[in-house]
């Protein structure tokens, strides 16, 4: 409950900070708005729009877990199904070591190490692209997503394997057509909570992903190779450099706002797909 | 970057939170300002802001409290704009700006009963860096704004190699990405591929790693890695380069004054800290970075 009201209060607050943009720039020219140039002089004067941002942010993050998935997936799997306990006591600690790394370290290895690499094996302009966020982010996907994965494999009743093998099943049919299905609410809610993860994750993305405004006029796979701008790193990279209380600092409170409606969306998704999960024993 | 941080003046990033080490208390040498520090070290000094002054402040502030004992200065990055807004809202003592502080700023300090005080502590000449393997030796301010707002995106069509151009700027609230729009692209929109990173030695880093890559950085921040274009104001001038004597003469095209702004009446340490950078000490370190000095003009 108090955890309800807190969320809820900060929803009020960033509301609060918001809305007053309203006044001097329409909520359809912030949601439709294919620009963002915070500072731009008059005449034009500054453009809020939110369609740049939220689509680097959706590309970064879905390519991220693209890539991170069958990753995690085949980590839980082998963790949960095969690997042996002394091997599993290794192993699951290291998996949850790996969401230690700060993000200022992973955006530092993104720069110097990922970038080049990309750029040299795709022929790219530039390093700094939309995939090397991808990249960075699924890092940091991978172990909440393989972790509650794992515990929901963990959680699928043993009955389920014995039955099975007793109607002729080898191990891996059962794990691919018994297993993973009956764990799927709990695999959702992995994913989900690593959805969150990426999409809220700011300071790789302002690092490596070269932060340009693009909207996708030259096809996916264009603008996966080239830079996006995400509305965490909009967010980030200018939330301490402006007018307290002027219509940039609006602006920027009303991406907070969209990030927010966004993440909490996830959140109860992953929470309705965790209670449909058919429990042995789950924490 | 590749310079030792001094023992008492800390250089954070923007990432960072600083630690200041006073040293021991000692009446100060010679200032123009007759001020005397008491034994207790209740000087120091918050300085931030742009992100082109901070190695210069950093360097400053080391030299500055080998000859001020009693003195803790922090300097720190994050831009002009978060400077400007530290100084309004009490989080500096002084600013770093490379740019003017804006009408609505000075209102919103005034607001706060604050008044900015500006002094021009350096000039600087903004270089426009490419790719060292890039042929092109120089531009028009005309051929510079074509590049940056994407009219032109492929080197052939300026003479060079057939390479897509890639475009580096600063972030949108960084101080020298308002001046450029200002000066070169006469207030217009930046394209909209234009990478906006978070500082000046990302733009070098990555210039030197993209064929087709230009940006703009301060002086002091160009290395051996990236290659800089002589500029020309107009088809018919003579090709510019930046460097310290064609900014005195006003031959460079985008030459800025660097600023710091007190709030309101400099105090005592301000005072003191704001004569010796204007002072012979304080302008050689801004020559030997690789800034212009600007006269001394005594406060």
């Amino acid at each position: 409950m108090a955890s309800i009201l807190l969320v809820l209060l900060i929803l009020a607050f960033v509301l609060r900070e918001a809305a007053p943009l309203l006044r001097t720039y329409s909520l359809g020219r912030f949601l439709g708005g294919t620009r963002w140039n915070p500072t731009l002089p008059s005449p034009a004067g500054p453009e809020f729009g939110l369609l740049p941002n939220l689509w680097g942010s959706v590309l970064v993050t879905a390519g991220s877990i693209a890539i991170a998935l069958p990753l995690a997936l085949a980590t839980a799997v082998f963790i949960g199904e095969i690997a042996g306990r002394r091997l599993r006591d290794v192993l699951k600690p290291t998996i949850e070591l790996l969401a230690t790394v700060p993000s200022v370290a992973l955006g530092f290895v993104g720069t110097v190490a990922v970038s080049p690499l990309v750029k040299a094996v795709f022929d790219l302009d530039t390093g700094k692209s939309a995939m090397v966020g991808s990249i960075m982010l699924a890092f940091m996907a991978v172990p909440t997503i393989a972790t509650i994965s794992e515990d929901a494999i963990a959680a699928v009743p043993r009955a389920y394997r014995d039955g099975s093998l007793a109607l002729g099943a080898t191990r891996w049919q059962g794990i691919w057509s018994v297993v993973l299905p009956a764990a799927r609410p709990g695999i959702v809610a992995g994913i989900m909570l690593g959805v969150g993860r990426a999409i809220g994750e700011t300071m790789v993305v302002i690092m490596v992903t070269g932060n340009a405004g693009v909207l996708p006029d030259h096809g996916l796979w264009y603008a996966f190779t080239h830079a996006v701008r995400t509305i965490t790193g909009t967010i980030g990279a200018e939330a301490l450099e402006v007018a307290h209380g002027g219509p940039h600092y609006r602006a920027l409170f009303m991406l907070g706002v969209v990030l927010f409606v966004i993440t909490v969306s996830l959140n109860l998704i992953a929470d309705l797909a965790l209670n449909r999960q058919p429990r042995r024993t789950l924490q | 970057m590749g310079q030792a941080f001094g023992l008492r003046a800390t250089l954070i990033g923007a990432l960072g939170a600083a630690i200041g080490l006073s040293g021991c208390a000692k009446p100060e040498p010679g200032s123009s300002s007759t001020a005397r520090l008491g034994p207790t070290s209740a000087a120091s000094l918050q300085i931030k802001g742009s992100d082109t002054l901070v190695q210069l402040a950093q360097v400053w502030a080391e030299a500055f409290v080998r000859s001020h004992r009693a003195a803790t200065v922090t300097v720190t990055g994050g831009g002009s704009n978060t400077g400007i807004m530290a100084l309004i809202h009490g989080g500096a003592d002084i600013c770093n700006s490379s740019r003017p502080i804006a009408p609505s700023e000075t209102a919103a300090a005034r607001a706060r009963g604050v008044e900015p005080t500006e002094f021009v502590v350096a000039r600087d000449a903004l270089a426009i860096v490419v790719h060292p393997g890039n042929p092109i030796t120089d531009l028009t301010l005309a051929q510079l704004k074509r590049i940056f707002t994407a009219r032109v995106t492929n080197w052939r069509e300026l003479g060079g190699h057939d390479e897509a151009i890639v475009i580096n700027s600063r972030e949108t609230t960084a101080g020298t990405y308002v001046f450029f729009q200002e000066h070169v692209l006469d207030s217009e929109r930046y394209a909209v591929t234009a990478l906006l990173l978070p500082s000046s030695s990302e733009i070098v880093r990555n210039v030197a790693q993209d064929r087709g890559g230009i940006g703009y950085v301060g002086i002091g921040y160009v290395s051996d890695q990236v290659r800089i274009i002589r500029l020309r104001r107009d088809a018919a001038s003579p090709a510019v380069a930046p460097n310290a004597r064609n900014v005195r003469n006003g031959t460079y095209p985008l030459a800025r004054p660097l600023f710091e702004y007190a709030a309101g009446d400099p105090t005592k340490i301000e005072r003191m800290w704001l004569d010796w950078v204007m002072g012979p000490e304080g302008q050689a370190i801004v020559a030997r970075l690789g800034f212009v000095p600007v006269r001394w003009s005594g406060g």
